[in-house]
């Protein structure tokens, strides 16, 4: 499978000559060794340009052996492949660092005092404090969210699935996806602009939840219309061919069937919205203080909290400190609810089937 | 095919004989129910419509009171003084330092993305591909608080020798010179909004590249081709507009990201030359950081800067949309 080119190398045999399997891995051990040693060499401090040059290195090496021995296409073949393999561990590089700085940071207060404790009456430059009073205000911001974006989601999506024909279901289709791009910080400023400048109803946790479940919606049309679209239209069919009336059809026969998918949606779409700040910030406010009350007066925020953190520690450690382990508690309440979503698909996939 | 054979899987559970009784003999009473069920979900659906329009209204409202009393020019002011009276404030830096900051994270992003996309679909061992896309959904899902707490505290320090050497080496440009100081600039901006964007573009590429015929690869193959030339003949035309659209959902990412922006940059309210020296600042950045001083008249003012991100973002959006939309129908694929 090569050109006539190179096949003088190899007379008699169909294959051109090729390099042995092991040389990729040898360009690149051989190119961090010589890496390593110029930057021994030069002094070179940053270990990232030691990494730049052995990855320029291997590229290059590559390709004029490659060049060599097995012909320009195939160089440029190997050349690609180097620079795909490149972009990915590029890309590995900031995730891993940031996984590993927030760990390693946010391990150092975070206990069961720092989860059960608000910030009242602790100075912003002082060690102690904690994030309940933030964690509860989240808890219940995106749950009043959830409870307003989930049905709307949810019967949109049924309406686009079972009975959307026409011009409104295409405009709902369209601007679902536009919403999907909307700045979750513009979904504040609309809030504030209509809620509280207007209604004049005051900063509070249920402002924030509007907002978070203008962004939460899209997210939930779109997750549930393509589950429903799994349903298989037998099912369908079937039920109305007994005399089963449409809702009906809906309610117990597509809508248990894609039960778990639909869950799954609304699991990533909560997983979203739990780290929104911006919206948080121009209607929550935040507080100190423990405010159980999402209806009435600034409640905290874990994202906000680690905003804040940041920001008023004028650099103490202590605030940083904080702010590392709540950035780590909300990575953990993340993760956990796209593994549980995830585990959920997988379980209920065979079911559902594709 | 497969569907039929599902079908048999899934059909045990649903068929429940009781209600049906009961329906057939109020047919009256099943035929309201399907009229309300579907003005319910007719409902819902006309609801995220009002939704969209009431954001530009009331947007476009609050922001008409302030840009009336505007004693500079909306789009030409290089100021945002919103309690001195006259007020004046201005757009020109806030529209300057968004630009830029997301074209930079787009030639960053784009190309990188592109790349790790064909490595899930053409070049890494299967057994690799699986758990790397899962890891890439994750980085979709960290808060950008936390991108802005990790850029400010650890991507920052760590920029300022790539800047000395770029000041040393490319000085000269301008556009690339450094005054030394905390690496709190545009370009660190881009960088981690490069950063951020990658899974979403990344996801969406590696969807369209997926989608590729087998038959135009394997002819590919068949006349001989390498697997870059495979990549180059029939999975990147295949794919352009699928990357064109993945590049622009990015792109409004990029335009809107607030709070990784303002834990990053340090603002000022001018245009540098220099990408390297911080100053500058974008509309949703501009917003989050004014927002706890301003008054009722400050934040309309704020409301209007944040309108024009809007309108941006909802073209940019349209658009990316649009051509996904397009291809979909043309591809045949999501039948």
């Amino acid at each position: 499978m090569t050109t006539p080119a190179v096949t003088d190398k190899s007379a008699g045999s169909l294959h051109g000559a090729r390099l042995p399997k092991w040389f990729p891995v040898a360009a690149v051990a051989g190119s961090l060794v010589v890496a390593v040693a110029i930057g021994l060499g030069a002094g070179l401090q940053s270990r990232v340009q030691w990494g730049l040059i052995a990855a320029v290195l291997a590229v290059l090496s590559t390709y004029v052996v490659a060049a060599r021995v097995e012909g320009r296409r195939q160089a440029r073949d190997r050349i690609a492949t180097s620079l795909v393999w490149v972009c990915f561990l590029v890309a590995v590089i900031p995730l891993a660092s940031l996984i590993w700085a927030t760990v390693k940071r946010g391990v150092k207060v975070l206990d069961g005092y720092f989860l059960s404790h608000s910030m009242a009456g602790v100075a912003d430059t002082q060690p102690g404090g904690g994030i309940y009073h933030a964690l509860l205000g989240t808890l219940e911001q995106v749950g009043l969210a959830t409870l307003i974006a989930v049905p709307i989601g949810v019967l949109t999506a049924i309406y686009l699935v079972e009975y959307g024909r026409g011009r409104l279901a295409r405009a709902v289709t369209f601007f679902v996806d536009v919403m999907t791009g909307i700045p979750s910080i513009v979904a504040g400023l609309f809030v504030l602009s209509f809620w509280i400048l207007i209604l004049q109803m005051g900063y509070s946790g249920f402002a924030g939840s509007l907002a978070l479940s203008i962004l939460m919606m899209p997210v939930v049309v779109r997750s549930t219309e393509e589950m429903l679209k799994l349903v298989p239209n037998e099912l369908r069919e079937a039920s109305l061919a007994l005399g089963v009336p449409k809702w009906r059809t809906i309610l117990k026969v597509v809508l248990p069937t894609s039960i778990g998918g639909i869950v799954t949606g609304v699991m990533l779409a909560i997983a979203r919205i739990t780290g929104e700040t911006a919206p948080v910030l121009l209607l929550v406010w935040g507080t100190n203080f423990i405010n159980t009350n999402p209806f009435q007066d600034p409640q905290g925020s874990l994202p906000l909290y680690i905003y804040q953190q940041y920001a008023n520690s004028s650099g103490s450690g202590a605030a940083y400190d904080r702010a590392w382990a709540a950035a780590l508690t909300l990575i953990a309440f993340v993760m956990i609810l796209n593994l549980v979503a995830r585990g959920i698909a997988r379980w209920k996939a065979p079911k559902t089937g594709r | 095919m497969d569907i039929s054979t599902q079908h048999t899987d899934a059909a045990p559970p649903t068929p429940r004989p009781g209600p049906d009784a009961r329906t057939r003999t109020s047919r009256g009473a099943s035929r309201t129910g399907d009229r309300i069920f579907l003005g319910l979900s007719r409902g819902s659906g006309i609801l995220l419509l009002v939704i969209m329009a009431a954001i530009a209204v009331f947007l476009a409202y609050r922001a008409s009171l302030a840009i009336s009393k505007d004693h500079g020019s909306f789009l030409t002011t290089f100021e945002w003084n919103t309690n001195i009276l006259p007020p004046q404030f201005g757009i020109a830096v806030l529209a300057f330092g968004t630009v830029v900051s997301s074209v930079i994270a787009m030639a960053l992003a784009v190309p990188v993305a592109v790349g790790i996309a064909l490595f899930l679909t053409h070049y890494a061992p299967r057994r690799l591909s699986g758990p790397i896309a899962y890891v890439i959904d994750l980085l979709a899902a960290v808060p950008s608080i936390v991108y802005g707490l990790w850029g400010a505290l650890v991507l920052v320090p760590h920029l300022s020798g790539l800047y000395g050497w770029l000041d040393h080496y490319f000085g000269w440009t301008g556009v690339l010179s450094w005054q030394g100081g905390a690496a709190r600039s545009l370009l660190t901006v881009g960088i981690l909004l490069a950063i951020m964007i990658l899974p979403i573009i990344t996801n969406v590429s590696r969807e369209v590249f997926r989608q590729v015929p087998r038959m135009h690869e394997e002819a590919a193959l068949a006349l001989g081709a390498t697997r870059w030339e495979v990549v180059r003949m029939s999975v990147l035309p295949f794919g352009r507009s699928g990357v064109i659209s993945a590049s622009m959902l990015g792109l409004g990412r990029a335009l809107g990201e607030t709070m990784a922006v303002a834990t990053v940059l340090s603002p000022t309210f001018d245009i540098k030359a220099s990408l390297l020296d911080p100053g500058g600042g974008t509309f949703a950045q501009n917003i989050a950081s004014k927002f706890n001083e301003a008054t009722e008249f400050g934040q309309d003012a704020l409301i209007a800067s944040g309108l024009v991100l809007f309108v941006i973002t909802l073209i940019v959006n349209g658009a990316a949309r649009m051509i996904i939309n397009r291809r979909k129908e043309y591809s045949g694929a999501n039948a």
